[in-house]
């Protein structure tokens, strides 16, 4: 799937909830099914700065393709981190680097995005795609 | 006679809803809200005398001066300074600890001891290590308890010819604990030292007077005490403060300038450089004796009954852990459950319209002291309820079953 259906998806799924604890239950359930980062991995280059909780996120290539891992200390810190990398994992540099966030908006997370939240919304966003430019550079 | 519900109609904030709920504003030890009272007087300042002070003859001008100089012998007479001079506006007690380190650079030499407690906020931590890297002086600690009270004994140890300065809170941010400043005061005094206390947390709860104390300087700030953000007071004894130099230079604080020597204003002035904030200065005043007409015993004791009511209900929640357990406490409660991260919990409970602090509390020492990441902390004013409590309990028990 491309970003932009995977984002879709992620839309859909969240549309079915009524009220702000099913949206945040879903999230903790998503938690728990992030693809862990390996513990060797969770080193101070690996840490996002600017969250209240611990984050840390891996990727390497495999093929052509960026695959992400990660780990947090708080669960819905977790959720959060699961989500975009459900988006963005197994994607190509070039198509992580081109894919725009829009679907925060629109899953009720917007929240999130305020510098005034601690969770690092936006540092995860922002590592991400460092990560997909540093590769980029890498393929060219 | 102490009415809540006369009390909470003085505060517009306490109406409005968040996330649809009514607001319960647990964060008290970050900020206080501000009471109709005081905010009038802000408006008032700037609907009718806004003057830059000290200079203009003009009215205008004068009668903005004369509300700041009287809302000086106002913070003078609340704390008991013995002089109005000895009042030094600030913008917070961030910038008197700072102000007061800076000084100290002139006094200080490289076998020189400081003393710190393992209690302190951030702010009352790196300004000296700032201090000791441009000094050559070292930091002494004295550490804590499980409790999170300081242990006495090894400040006594500590203490000798070569501490000149002590600096302690008076209430510890992210536990509560009032520590035992006056103790501390007499046996760094014995010892010639000189002792801060930063008094940002004890100042909304505990009425001080800093002649019986014989403190050197305490500062605090006024958004912590119902009074708005962005100004603070510094009391520093007269003797202390003239030996201080000057910590910015501008305008207001000079004597006589020119560019072959400037010489500098006399006390409060010399350390006052700039425009100041004057309507802060005012309205800071108005907190004051907004909180002293309802009366520091009357809030202390309603304020004690509010603690025992919530850690009572508190621990009474399954796996959850209270940090900071001493019999000398403010009206603050740091707690986790269980592994829970205290992110989690304040976000979940934020969503119920509960502000509460999470994280570290700019207090990373003692968090290190108890290995966790950091605390959910609640702080209540005297315009909080039991029945507050009540639905912050609940919501509580409620985040900890979705996130168990």
């Amino acid at each position: 799937m491309t970003i932009t259906e995977i984002q879709n998806e992620i839309i859909d799924e969240f549309s079915m909830f009524e009220d702000w604890m099913q949206r945040y239950e879903y999230m903790i359930d998503l938690g728990k099914s992030l693809p862990l980062i390996e513990n060797q991995y969770k080193t101070e280059d690996n840490t996002i700065k600017g969250c209240q909780s611990k984050v840390w996120v891996h990727a390497e290539m495999k093929g052509s393709k960026v695959v992400f891992t990660a780990d947090s200390d708080a669960i819905i810190t977790k959720g959060i981190i699961a989500v975009l990398i459900r988006v963005f994992s197994n994607q190509t540099p070039k198509a992580i680097m081109d894919s725009d966030t829009n679907f925060i908006d629109q899953i009720g997370l917007k929240e999130h995005l305020s510098p005034t939240r601690a969770n690092g919304l936006v540092s995860m966003i922002k590592q991400i795609k460092m990560y997909a430019i540093a590769y980029q550079t890498q393929v060219k | 006679m102490f009415d809540i519900d006369k009390i909470r109609k003085d505060f517009p904030i306490l109406n409005r809803t968040v996330n649809g709920k009514p607001l319960i504003y647990f964060d008290n030890a970050a900020t206080s809200q501000t009471p109709q009272q005081v905010i009038d007087v802000i408006v008032e300042y700037y609907s009718n005398y806004n003057a830059n002070i000290h200079r203009g003859v003009h009215t205008l001008s004068q009668e903005a001066t004369d509300k700041y100089e009287s809302a000086r012998h106002t913070i003078q007479q609340h704390f008991n300074a013995n002089k109005a001079h000895e009042i030094i506006f600030t913008s917070g007690t961030t910038h008197g600890i700072n102000l007061v380190a800076n000084g100290f650079e002139a006094l200080l030499q490289q076998d020189d001891e400081l003393i710190v407690s393992a209690l302190e906020h951030h702010s009352n931590i790196v300004p000296w290590q700032m201090l000791c890297e441009r000094t050559g002086a070292s930091l002494k600690v004295i550490p804590m308890t499980e409790e999170g009270e300081l242990q006495m004994d090894v400040f006594d140890a500590l203490l000798s010819d070569k501490t000149k300065l002590v600096f302690v809170n008076h209430v510890s941010n992210a536990l509560g604990t009032v520590n035992p400043i006056k103790t501390i005061i007499d046996k760094a005094h014995a010892f010639g030292a000189a002792v801060l206390i930063d008094g940002a947390q004890a100042s909304p709860h505990i009425k001080v007077d800093v002649q019986e104390l014989d403190v050197d300087f305490y500062v605090v700030s006024a958004h912590k005490m119902c009074g708005p953000t962005g100004v603070g007071a510094l009391y520093g004894k007269e003797t202390w403060l003239n030996k201080l130099p000057p910590y910015q230079g501008g305008g207001e604080m000079i004597a006589e300038v020119s560019f072959e020597k400037t010489t500098y204003a006399d006390l409060p002035h010399k350390f006052e450089a700039g425009t100041p904030n004057i309507c802060g200065g005012i309205a800071f005043a108005a907190a004051l004796d907004y909180m002293n007409d309802i009366g520091y015993h009357a809030i202390a004791s309603y304020e004690a009954e509010l603690l025992d009511y919530a850690t009572e209900k508190l621990a009474a929640i399954e796996g959850l852990r209270i940090y900071g357990t001493s019999k000398q406490k403010t009206a603050v409660i740091s707690f986790n459950i269980g592994n829970i991260h205290p992110y989690d919990i304040g976000t979940i409970i934020d969503k119920l319209g509960i502000a509460v602090r999470t994280g570290h509390h700019c207090a990373q020492p003692i968090m290190e002291y108890y290995k966790i990441p950091g605390t959910v902390r609640v702080s209540f004013a005297f315009y909080n309820t039991q029945n507050e409590i009540d639905s912050f309990v609940e919501a509580v028990k409620r985040a900890a079953i979705m996130l168990a």
